[in-house]
């Protein structure tokens, strides 16, 4: 197997900042700003573009996190998952606009899931979704409102983000499986 | 996961584990809609041998927050009083299609039967079985002493010095067994205290401490005593000379409440006999957490179904 490394930290950063940007764009400014990382890179993600947002305009933007294990369609096609917790703002989600942050966008099942799992905790006004990479094989209609980078990729490649906080160093990788078995 | 039989034997990090997934699933209960889609499609059968309402609805409440189907069965009325055997009716519950058993039975070791017989599929759930093991029972005991004694920074905790006095009719006590091994296993320090007749054989060689004498246990500021129900119905010879004398030496009376630290936790397994094994005031005090054992049960529940039917198909994952 090869591994290729298609961004760095500067790039990530350049791509979280760019993706800060067009938020509070979106947005028209900061208010009423949720953003739910989906664990564990998601929740850094969006820990991320939180602090960029705070800079840009000061109280934008607060963090939550959003596991969506319960939510799953494929629980049994799996080896048992352990759920994370999740943790919403002091304010909940009604009424504001979402921003649900995740590392890799592929089938869109895992964002299936936390659309759900988003209807059993509030009725936020608008739900939108921001990615680091998106690498395409949709399997459901969904798309990234806020993409850090399109990465066509073939089904048998592997997609690794790599952030400091839990791997030492931020990186994204494009690994391919010669056999062609992995998903 | 593949069954859930006993508390012997689970590992510390496996037990950690079950108790951190019972706090997400305590979560659920505090949201505007307290129901997961988790278990869709799946069914839960409770084959319930011997009544036991409690265990009975909390599985119930549990199985369906995960949006499982629940198929209930109580021998009371049923073909078993007709003479039918446990592997029959499990076998006719199992071709109505069913993916978890919740097995609670009168005999020890049913639940060990059922799930090594190859008679069925599902997973298997020991929701308390003779005088052996009630494990989900140990499992809420250890979360409630944890959520009691560490609030919301319980998760990832263990009782690492957690000394808790089980305080009864240990001889007859699947509790008491379920939780010996588990609090031990979470590296809380156990003390049985019960007349020498309530104690069984083999005792000294459980990772436990022993004595008879429930003021002198008192006198050593337990964290937490655990109050056991006296089963009468399973007495068939005199354990004791009088319910007086069991109130008088064994039960957690008024004056002993007034004796106990601040601090200690009271908890019982339930049904509780008032005025025999605990008094009124020390079941309804604010140290109690009797209730919470109860809202807890509903919460470990969760998490053991979870566990124990998500995953790939169970037969090709190690136990």
């Amino acid at each position: 197997m090869t591994a290729r490394t298609v961004l760095q930290e500067a790039d990530i950063t350049r791509a979280l900042t760019r993706i800060s940007h067009e938020i509070l764009e979106s947005n028209r400014g900061g208010s009423d700003l949720v953003l739910l990382g989906i664990p564990t890179r998601g929740v850094l993600l969006a820990e991320r573009i939180a602090a960029v947002l705070a800079r840009l305009e000061p109280g934008a933007g607060v963090v939550g996190a959003l596991d969506v294990t319960m939510y799953r369609d494929d629980l049994d096609r799996h080896p048992t998952r352990t759920p994370s917790p999740t943790r919403l703002p002091a304010g909940g989600i009604d009424g504001k606009t979402v921003v649900l942050v995740d590392d890799v966008l592929y089938s869109g099942r895992t964002i299936r899931a936390a659309l759900d799992a988003i209807g059993d905790l509030g009725r936020p006004r608008a739900v939108r979704l921001a990615v680091l990479v998106d690498r395409g094989h949709r399997e459901l209609p969904i798309r990234a409102d806020f993409v850090g980078k399109n990465l066509p990729t073939a089904v048998a490649e592997r997609i690794y983000v790599r952030l400091r906080e839990t791997d030492g160093e931020d990186a994204v990788a494009i690994e391919s499986d010669p056999e062609g078995t992995r998903a | 996961m593949r069954h859930l039989l006993s508390t012997v034997g689970l590992a510390r990090d496996e037990a950690l584990g079950i108790l951190d997934l019972a706090e997400d699933m305590a979560e659920v209960a505090t949201r505007a809609v307290p129901k997961l889609p988790t278990l869709r499609g799946r069914t839960v059968a409770n084959l319930f041998f011997e009544d036991s309402t409690r265990t009975r609805l909390s599985f119930e409440a549990a199985a369906k927050r995960l949006s499982a189907d629940v198929i209930t069965f109580s021998a009371k009325g049923s073909s078993v009083s007709k003479g039918e055997s446990l592997k029959d009716t499990a076998q006719t519950i199992a071709a109505m299609g069913i993916d978890a058993v919740v097995l609670r039975h009168s005999a020890s070791g049913a639940a060990e039967v059922l799930a090594g017989s190859g008679w069925i599929d599902a997973a298997v759930v020991n929701a308390g079985d003779g005088t052996h093991q009630h494990p989900t029972q140990g499992l809420l005991d250890a979360y409630t002493l944890r959520k009691t004694l560490h609030g919301d920074a319980s998760r990832g905790r263990d009782l690492d010095g957690v000394r808790v006095a089980i305080v009864g009719d240990i001889l007859h006590s699947r509790v008491a067994r379920s939780n010996v091994w588990l609090l031990t296993t979470l590296g809380a320090e156990v003390t049985l205290v019960a007349p020498r007749t309530l104690l069984p054989t083999g005792v000294d060689a459980w990772p436990v401490r022993v004595g008879t004498d429930l003021d002198a246990a008192i006198a050593e500021a337990p964290d937490a005593v655990m109050m056991l129900r006296v089963q009468q119905e399973r007495m068939h010879a005199a354990f004791f000379p009088h319910e007086r004398e069991y109130a008088n030496e064994w039960g957690l009376d008024d004056a002993r409440l007034a004796r106990l630290a601040a601090d200690t936790i009271v908890m019982h397994p339930g049904p509780m006999n008032r005025g025999l094994e605990i008094s009124a005031r020390a079941a309804d005090s604010p140290r109690s957490v009797i209730l919470d054992q109860v809202t807890n049960g509903v919460s470990i529940r969760m998490a053991v179904l979870y566990l124990v039917l998500s995953g790939s198909d169970p037969r090709e994952v190690a136990e």
